[in-house]
């Protein structure tokens, strides 16, 4: 049955008038409305070429390699290969926490670079790249392996990477891995979460073992889960509780060592599939081990995603489940009665990447809140069809949608609240509308789990509730 | 790890052995504080009215660009760029130049587009005159539009030369010379300076003397824009193009920043014959006296007393706390004109600039610092170039310092070392609104020693005993 969207497509018409025709064509097939009876990829055509001028939120596989995947993993060194800038921005903006005694167990926070010149560029940076890894293993003895990320110039240039790193992986007896995430590969910083997982697929999958007397039937790991703010810190809180045991977090707080042995355990529960899919295929295809989805934001979806795992497991997990279920009703329901009715029918509009713009939904709609649009960086066809099943009918879906159509379709839907990134931020700020980033939490956190979900309620409403907001009129104005 | 093999390892991060490996490194870069020449020359876009920086490159340069001025100004900063992937490697990347001017200007009605380019433009050699030339010839990128362009690869210089290339751009594809007799204008270049607080205290010196000026760039405005429930992609305030037509007109160029606008200043005094005075960032009172110095000089007025009070004030908040100052020694590390400040200031008020470290500094900048340190018979105080904020850790490690002052990245080395951070400099990232308050002028001297001393006695109050727990400081 057809369902009447009028009012909206009206708006997304109106909106797109101001491109020329061969860019309006473009742009009208990446945003939808949403009808949870059409075919979900139908709604939004995806990781496709962004437009060029458009100014796109999307970044690129460099981003997605040493920025999303890589990054986070602890006990080695990412060293980005090229010119100064790209380690340079992604240094330290992503807030992947982790445990452990800076330049000896963990290597996150720091900015490792080859630092291209000209003369690199004329002629090549291979040598460089050797001399460099030397360096690292004399300085930081405790370095676990040293991951290459390349920048732009060394695929244009082409430099053997991937001679390097054997060689230097023979010579001092870690893991040198080439990754190929130059950041023209690709529409997007998708890609480098590819490229980075078949990395990782090829030189560290398998490279270990889990110890014989600590194998347990409920061996698990962790997969897409970046720890900002400490996300992973209070999911594992869950998880142990139901009885679980996590051998491996991919890859916030993670580590390579974790990563070599993950293929020991019995079930990979995967929370970003977006970035993550691909290894929890390759484990899947090559080890059996099944994988499953979950959804760690806002107790409703919590509660969905602790039976669906524990479906998975013996009565002993199921019985332990119900008991974290039921231990967490009164603490969730006391922070609902707290902010819902400060919150209730507020209007949201979400751009963001990864899972966030469907998985975020559920946390929102327990605080009795309207997601009215959503929006993905750099999702693919499979997470639209994810998406139509968890957001209203109506709700407009967007893909790789620009700065522009963002503003305008803000214009006209009257958000509450805006959640998107740093670069959005402002924009929607100067217009007076409160807003949320929701990549970094807005150095705020954890959101996922139970614990994640009193913070996430409670940034909401300190968003959207501040005084400050009541003072944007002056009284002459008023 | 044991806790005690990793604090065994952690020591010998602190000893002079590592050090010395440490500093002999050739290859590898640790933590410096230095970005590439992109982020500059939109920076610099962002000072003119109704401009539009158009990146020629991939995206994801882009929105690091905007991700990391957004987060220092906590700002919009806006940006658009030809998005090419691997078949503009390829192919080139003129299709989508042509696609990227129509999109943003339909989207976008901008005045101007202040094109640069990334590192992989420059590396498949595109040419930004002959794909804004065929542009123009093909109507797509219209007459009422500007288009200067400037070639900034990544791999070359840091943020300062990037920033230089696009200003240079701009004042040469729209500055014309004409035979009309000179204004008594005189043109400000504040150079890569992100505290705006510091174009703000020039414009307010400026106009208590009475002098007419224009800055290039000025995005005093359009990087602290009101909120009052509008956004404007362009706000108001920033440098009229109309104004750049004219500015070789005007009488003289006062150059703020010397590291970051060489090819710019270059161009004016050797090419255009403008009047150009370089002068000292005007940080602490010896560089402020010269800065106004400079301004009575060009405009032949008295600096007026309304600013010799001032002086007067500041040189009184400075006598008031220098004992506080006095021996204590200093790590300060940043962009280069910043550091020449800093130390001159550090010096005026009998403080030890131990380390002064710029991870995109030249010789030039090591001798301006060494002179510096001889005026004032200072045998302590290194200078530092082209060595990064794991260098500065050795170094304060084996050697230490009483307190930091640099941008935010330096909160690492500063942790390990137990000692005060003081945000100034590019990027802030850890602290709201200190880009807003001036180090420049009087009022600058007297916010710094207002930051470091206070600083100081916090620390004292929160770490001494209570017989020490003074009223009194």
């Amino acid at each position: 049955m057809a369902v009447n969207f009028k009012e909206q497509e009206s708006i997304v018409e109106d909106i797109l008038s101001v491109y020329s025709e061969r860019a309006k064509k473009n742009r009208k097939e990446h945003i939808g409305i949403n009808d949870k009876e059409a075919c979900g990829s139908c709604v939004a055509k995806s990781n496709v070429k962004s437009l060029p001028g458009v100014m796109t939120p999307r970044g690129c596989a460099y981003a997605g390699s040493k920025g999303v995947v890589w990054g986070p993993v602890k006990d080695v060194i990412n060293i980005s290969h090229g010119p100064i800038g790209c380690g340079h921005y992604s240094w330290g903006t992503r807030r992947n926490l982790a445990e452990g005694e800076p330049a000896v167990e963990n290597f996150v926070p720091f900015q490792f670079t080859t630092d291209f010149k000209e003369r690199d560029i004329v002629f090549g940076g291979d040598k460089k790249l050797e001399q460099a890894i030397k360096e690292l293993h004399e300085l930081f003895p405790t370095a676990k392996g040293i991951i290459i990320e390349s920048e732009c110039p060394i695929g244009l240039i082409g430099d053997d990477i991937e001679a390097v790193a054997k060689k230097m992986t023979d010579e001092i007896g870690i893991p040198i891995i080439p990754v190929r995430c130059e950041g023209f590969r690709g529409v997007s910083q998708s890609l480098g979460h590819h490229i980075a997982n078949d990395s990782i697929r090829d030189f560290v999958v398998g490279k270990g073992e889990i110890d014989n007397g600590k194998k347990t039937p409920y061996d698990v790991a962790v997969l897409g889960d970046y720890n900002i703010g400490g996300d992973v810190w209070s999911s594992m809180k869950i998880f142990k509780e139901m009885g679980l045991n996590v051998v491996a977090h991919w890859s916030g707080d993670g580590s390579i060592e974790e990563m070599k042995i993950t293929h020991g355990v019995n079930y990979n529960l995967l929370h970003c599939y977006r970035s993550m899919n691909y290894i929890a295929t390759h484990f899947e295809e090559k080890y059996g081990i099944p994988w499953i989805e979950y959804n760690f934001f806002g107790p409703t979806k919590i509660k969905e995603s602790i039976r669906k795992i524990a479906k998975l497991f013996d009565e002993n997990i199921q019985e332990k489940s119900e008991e974290v279920i039921k231990a967490y009703e009164p603490k969730m329901q006391e922070v609902i009665d707290k902010y819902r009715p400060r919150l209730e029918g507020k209007k949201v509009m979400l751009l963001v990447g990864g899972l966030r713009p469907r998985h975020i939904v559920g946390a929102y709609e327990d605080l009795g809140m309207k997601v009215v649009s959503t929006a993905y960086e750099f999702a693919h066809n499979d997470d639209y069809e994810r998406t139509t099943k968890e957001v209203e009918n109506g709700t407009v879906v967007a893909d790789d949608m620009n700065e522009y159509e963002f503003v305008e379709l803000a214009n006209r839907l009257k958000p509450d609240l805006v959640a998107s990134g740093i670069k959005e931020k402002y924009v929607f700020q100067k217009m007076g509308i409160p807003f949320r980033q929701m990549h970094s939490w807005d150095y705020s956190g954890p959101y996922h789990g139970y614990d994640g979900f009193e913070i996430f309620a409670r940034d909401m409403d300190l968003a959207i509730n501040s005084p400050s907001w009541k003072l944007v009129k002056p009284l002459w104005k008023k | 790890m044991e806790k005690e093999e990793i604090k065994k390892i952690k020591d010998w991060m602190n000893t002079e052995e590592y050090k010395e490996k440490n500093f002999n490194r050739k290859a590898i870069v640790i933590n410096p504080e230095r970005a590439c020449q992109p982020l500059g020359a939109v920076l610099c876009a962002a000072g003119f009215e109704g401009t539009m920086p158009f990146v020629h490159g991939s995206h994801g340069c882009v929105a690091y660009y905007r991700n990391n001025l957004s987060r220092h100004f906590r700002e919009p900063f806006s940006a658009v760029c030809t998005s090419l992937t691997e078949d503009g490697a390829v192919f080139g990347g003129q299709a989508n130049g042509f696609e990227g001017f129509k999109n943003a200007a339909a989207l976008y009605k901008p005045k101007m587009f202040a094109i640069s380019t990334t590192c992989m433009t420059e590396i498949i050699g595109d040419d930004l005159g002959s794909i804004v030339g065929n542009a123009r010839e093909k109507g797509i990128l219209t007459e009422d539009i500007a288009a200067p362009y400037a070639n900034t690869p990544s791999f070359a210089g840091s943020h300062l030369e990037g920033y230089d290339s696009m200003l240079n751009a701009i004042i040469e594809t729209l500055g014309k010379k004409t035979d009309a007799a000179k204004t008594d204008t005189i043109n400000i270049i504040p150079g890569f300076e992100t505290t705006i607080g510091n174009i703000n205290e020039v414009k307010r010196i400026l106009k208590i003397f009475g002098i007419n000026f224009l800055v290039l760039a000025d995005y005093s405005n359009t990087l602290d824009s009101p909120l009052n429930g509008e956004y404007k992609m362009y706000p108001d305030g920033a440098t009229k193009l109309e104004d750049v037509k004219n500015c070789l007109n005007n009488k003289a160029t006062v150059v703020l920043q010397k590291y970051s606008t060489k090819k710019t200043s270059a161009t004016l005094s050797e090419k255009l014959k403008q009047d150009v005075r370089i002068v000292k960032s005007p940080i602490g009172i010896n560089a402020t006296d010269e800065f106004l110095m400079t301004l009575s000089e060009i405009s032949g007025k008295e600096v007026p007393k309304e600013l010799e009070d001032e002086r007067g004030k500041a040189i009184d908040s400075m006598t008031d706390a220098q004992q506080y100052i006095h021996g204590k020694k200093f790590a300060i590390f940043g962009d280069p004109d910043m550091l020449v400040g800093l130390t001159s200031y550090l010096l005026e008020m009998g403080g030890i600039p131990k380390y002064v470290l710029c991870s995109n500094g030249n010789e030039d900048f090591k001798k301006e610092i060494e002179d510096l340190f001889s005026s004032y018979s200072e045998s302590e105080g290194e200078v530092y170039i082209d060595k990064d904020l794991w260098h500065l850790r050795s170094l304060v490690m084996t050697s230490p310092v009483d307190m930091f002052i640099g941008p935010s990245h330096g909160k690492f080395a500063a942790r390990d070392a137990k000692v005060p951070h003081i945000r100034i400099g590019y990027p802030i990232f850890d602290r709201v609104n200190i880009h807003r308050y001036p180090i420049y002028g009087y009022s600058g001297v007297i916010n710094l020693t207002t930051w470091i001393v206070n600083k100081f006695l916090d620390i004292l109050d929160d770490t001494c005993d209570d017989a020490h727990f003074e009223l009194m400081r």
